[in-house]
């Protein structure tokens, strides 16, 4: 071995400082550095009930009822974009009514906001995923918003929701819907929004910023939360059951394409009610699946999974949500064992 | 003659850097995305999985090269602990280039996401969905990124070892730009 021609103290330093340091620069990439940091183990914790999470569940929207059926493309929603959902043609349909909860069990009467998550599949072998809510509006611009809307409901301090809502001047429109809109005695009755806007890229490759709804075929019939109370913890998921049974329930999915100025990123804000909108086709759901063995248990309804033709547009959510989703699938799937499967299937 | 090579093939050369730069990007490019609920994650998160596949692809080249054309020996100085050091850390390196894109691509399989590559690519399911499969490979895959960068660091500790303290030609049987075998 040829001799060292500097001590090899400096050099052993030398190798010592460069593998430190990389290490500390992977440290802080993975946000060890940064107790600030959002990240989705962060915001998934936020979520948990004071009691903790519903173990094997999604961490949001906990309580659901599964359902399959399919959507029938009209074949307008190709002047939009070129994502084969839209050619004319029926499509499976893979869904999932559910209360915007983190506690499974919780009763229907306590949760004022109800959600649908759907996948869509198409020959082409894409999908379509969408998780779409009843409001009209959601509470926060941002999700650092969304954040601190977490921690303050959580918040012991007398005045937590106050100062939230000082701050967070965007949250009234939601206020408002979540006072003052009578509430459904039906999922079938509900207007699902994505509230969230896309990208849809049509064949010319022009694109439009967009948002959707499903507006459903049923008239809503309104309910206090007391009466619903009345009807029993999980009233809605068997009415839905037997609506379902009796026949099935149709849903109008309806695009709604942005003017320039429009409020993209900020999912708080309404878009002016004269902008175009397109129908594009019908969800019908054809039938309710079991919850805890049906095939929605171990779906992500990540809204970043989209068909080619659609991608996410300056709105921060979908990123955040897929981020926060993909989370909470990793924590539930390794829970399976508090969340099994049983033998008989016959909750619906 | 091969089998006294005294430095690696261009080739073998070319495809060490090239995968250096793309499995520590991707090593960052992992523990970041998981770190963020910014917009910077749905890019990130494509651009791991598109890195994957083009790593699992360079890996199993240069699997095929290595087994043609052989590693240059090691000094006949190196004490046998180290040359046994050395040798392992080499298998455990080409097991987890090629394991590690695998168990990315086999955990979305498990939890039934479309596996798109490349912007337009669709790969195949390469397991049937099961959330007790997804919950394994999620450990394993996560554990093993810890594991990965731990053995990268110590390659270069080694490395720079055999270029700085031993100065053995070791680290210029990879480091050397020339195309020349010498």
């Amino acid at each position: 071995m040829p001799q060292p021609r500097r001590p090899a103290l400096g050099s052993l330093a030398l190798i010592a400082i460069v593998v430190g340091a990389s290490a500390a620069v992977f440290a802080y990439t993975a946000g060890w550095f940064s107790p600030e940091r959002l990240t989705p183990t962060r915001l998934v914790d936020a979520l948990a009930p004071p009691a903790g999470p519903s173990l094997g569940h999604r961490r949001n929207h906990a309580k659901g009822i599964c359902f399959t059926g399919e959507f029938d493309a009209n074949g307008a929603g190709s002047e939009l974009s070129k994502a084969q959902v839209f050619a004319p043609g029926q499509y499976p349909v893979l869904g999932r009514f559910n209360l915007a909860t983190a506690d499974a069990n919780a009763p229907d009467a306590t949760v004022r906001v109800h959600g649908l998550g759907i996948r869509i599949a198409t020959p082409d072998g894409q999908e379509w995923r969408s998780a779409m809510i009843d409001a009209p509006v959601f509470p926060v611009s941002t999700p650092q918003g969304f954040y601190e809307l977490l921690l303050a409901s959580a918040s012991k301090e007398a005045n937590a929701m106050k100062n939230f809502i000082a701050a967070h001047p965007e949250f009234a429109a939601f206020g408002d819907w979540a006072k003052n809109t009578p509430w459904t005695d039906s999922y079938a009755e509900d207007r699902f929004n994505s509230l969230d806007s896309f990208i849809f890229i049509d064949n010319a490759g022009a694109e439009h910023v967009v948002r959707w709804s499903l507006l459903p075929a049923a008239q809503p019939v309104s309910i206090s939360p007391d009466d619903l109370a009345k009807r029993g913890p999980d009233y809605l998921e068997q009415e839905i059951a037997q609506r379902v049974a009796g026949a099935p329930q149709r849903w109008t999915m309806v695009v709604t394409i942005s003017s320039p100025g429009d409020p993209t990123a900020d999912p708080s804000k309404a878009w002016p009610g004269d902008r175009r909108s397109v129908e594009v086709g019908t969800l019908t759901v054809q039938q309710i699946e079991a919850e805890a063995n049906g095939p929605c248990r171990d779906i992500n309804f990540d809204p970043a999974v989209l068909p080619t033709g659609m991608q996410t547009s300056d709105d921060p959510f979908p990123a955040a949500r897929s981020a926060a989703y993909m989370r909470s699938y990793d924590l539930r799937t390794a829970e399976a064992k508090d969340y099994p499967r049983d033998a008989t299937g016959t909750k619906p | 003659m091969i089998g006294v090579r005294r430095r690696f093939s261009p080739l073998q050369r070319l495809l060490h850097w090239l995968m250096a730069v793309c499995i520590l990007a991707m090593l960052f490019i992992g523990v970041g995305m998981v770190s963020t609920v910014t917009p910077k994650f749905l890019p990130l998160v494509s651009i791991h999985k598109s890195l994957g596949i083009a790593i699992l692809v360079l890996a199993l080249i240069r699997l095929g090269v290595r087994l043609l054309y052989g590693a240059p020996p090691l000094p006949v100085d190196l004490p046998e602990p180290m040359k046994l050091a050395a040798h392992l850390s080499h298998y455990a390196l080409y097991a987890l280039m090629i394991g590690m894109p695998l168990i990315g691509w086999a955990m979305l399989s498990a939890a039934a996401y479309p596996v798109v590559v490349f912007g337009r690519i669709y790969l195949p399911a390469i397991l049937p969905q099961s959330d007790s499969l997804h919950a394994w490979l999620w450990d394993a895959h996560f554990c093993l990124a810890f594991a990965f960068f731990a053995l990268v660091l110590m390659h270069v500790a080694a490395a720079l070892f055999h270029a700085l303290v031993r100065r053995d030609g070791v680290f210029q049987t990879m480091a050397s730009v020339t195309t020349q075998d010498g």
